[in-house]
């Protein structure tokens, strides 16, 4: 298909890789942002053929890994009562709550359903006005419009039994909490593109500014993410931190301004805790006043949450890129896809889950220096 | 979750924020909402993310970048080039 096959295209990918080995003169760590990217860098190999000298460490951008225990405790409290019809997108089912899952709660009669657009669970709301209607809406700035629509759908028409349980986060407060982390070894980010796509580039303008780190806005396909690879490569060993974007097929400096606009409309920034990771501040979005009666939170007392990570998992420090997942004792014994333990390991985006499932199980444990 | 996949419009109905469309991706038919792709129309491509199109493809950007791939280590053959450390 168009777009797909020629980013693809193997021949180009050598000249790419090429180009890269030829400029690469002293280690470097670049951190790719987007979980999306994470997935294509490992299954296609792409961490595998570039020179030993590039590092790249893979960024907390998984939405299905980040958000906090304690809201996926509440939809499982939320989705465990009779008169709610809960709507997720397919990756949360599986995502370990403190006890169980989204699926437990369905195989114990919970009326747990996979929407594909939040607009499915609108017009279920509109198609079954007597059962309680919860859209799970979680994601980064790419999700968010498609939620922001279907709250501002069901304020205007007046929809009385839809509510959302709303835990978006965004991605520069992530990359500002990474830069400043005193631990922090990332040297160049590779950018989420379809994150941008929405909100335009000019976000990530004063961060480069002010850490004097190259940024590249980076597609999904391998040609993308070498691309991406190629250009930080250049700016770092020329000694350059510029704002390039490297997707501009899909991506225009202003981003999406009719998306830009709703979201703006529905919701509003709010600190917001990133599981594994901590609270970042304003680092989220939940709904602005107008829609508050919206609020699944609010709808239904579900009482205190108390909440309780599985011990052995390192997810924290997977999504800041201080282990890879084999350093976790638990990877792919007491932590598989079937069985994870971790929200790393559940998500197709996850670092654990792509470094399973293309059977990276019996890699060199960790590069000199890492794990800091 | 966050990936988008690239499709093509088939056909559109609807205006404004209910505006829709069938698009393929590749031979997969579905219908996605175009409420934040004002300018999208049947024959373009898009990025579809849970339901919604979120950008249109930019063909000419698109085929600027495939050139300058092919430009890189030009005079070399393809293939030939050993990468040097
Ligand atoms: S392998 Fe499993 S237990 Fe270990 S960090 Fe990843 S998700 Fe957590």
């Amino acid at each position: 298909m168009r777009y797909l096959d020629e980013f693809n295209d193997p021949a180009l990918a050598r000249r790419l890789l090429d180009d890269v080995h030829r400029a690469t003169t002293r280690p470097w760590a670049i951190m790719e942002v987007c979980g999306g990217q994470t997935h294509s860098i490992v299954r296609h190999g792409i961490d595998q053929l570039l020179p030993e000298a590039i590092e790249l460490i893979h960024g907390p951008g998984c939405p299905v890994c980040v958000t906090p225990l304690e809201v996926i405790d509440r939809a499982l409290a939320i989705a465990s009562r009779p008169e709610v019809v809960f709507c997720s997108f397919g990756d949360m089912l599986r995502v370990p709550g403190s006890e169980h899952d989204l699926l437990t709660v369905k195989s114990r009669g919970g009326d747990v359903r996979v929407v594909y657009s939040p607009l499915d669970a609108l017009a279920l709301a509109e198609a079954e006005p007597d059962r309680q209607v919860v859209l799970f809406a979680i994601g980064f700035e790419t999700t968010a419009p498609a939620n922001a629509l279907a709250v501002l759908q069901a304020h205007q028409r007046g929809v009385t039994n839809f509510s959302v349980l709303v835990s978006h986060v965004l991605v520069p407060p992530a990359v500002t909490a990474i830069l400043a982390s005193p631990s922090c070894r990332v040297q160049a980010f590779l950018l989420a593109g379809h994150v941008c796509s929405v909100m335009g580039t000019g976000q990530y303008a004063p961060l480069v500014r002010q850490h004097r780190v190259p940024m590249v806005v980076t597609g999904f396909e391998p040609l993308d993410v070498l691309e991406g690879i190629r250009r930080a490569v250049l700016q770092l060993e020329s000694g350059r931190a510029e704002l390039e974007n490297a997707y501009p097929r899909a991506v225009r400096d202003e981003g999406n301004e009719a998306a830009r606009r709703v979201l703006a409309d529905v919701f509003e920034v709010c600190d917001r805790t990133w599981r594994g990771i901590g609270t970042i501040p304003a680092s989220g979005l939940r709904l602005a006043e107008p829609y508050r009666r919206l609020d699944a939170e609010a709808r239904f007392d579900v009482g205190a949450i108390r909440t309780g990570e599985s011990p052995l998992c390192r997810s924290g420090e997977v999504l800041q890129g201080l282990i890879t997942p084999h350093e976790c004792e638990a990877f792919g014994t007491r932590c598989t896809p079937r069985a994870p333990l971790g929200a790393t390991m559940v998500s197709g985006e996850g670092a654990c889950a792509a470094y399973y499932r293309y059977r990276r199980l019996d890699q060199p444990v960790a590069a000199p220096g890492r794990g800091g | 979750m966050c990936l988008g996949v690239p499709g093509r419009v088939v056909e559109i109905h609807g205006e404004d924020l209910g505006r829709t469309a069938r698009v393929d991706f590749g031979g997969v038919e579905q219908v996605v909402s175009l409420a934040y792709v004002p300018e999208v129309q049947v024959g373009d491509y898009t990025i579809v993310h849970v339901g919604f199109a979120i950008t249109r493809l930019d063909e000419a950007a698109a085929l600027e970048t495939l050139d300058l791939f092919a430009e890189l280590g030009a005079g070399d053959e393809p293939g030939t080039t050993e990468p040097s450390p």
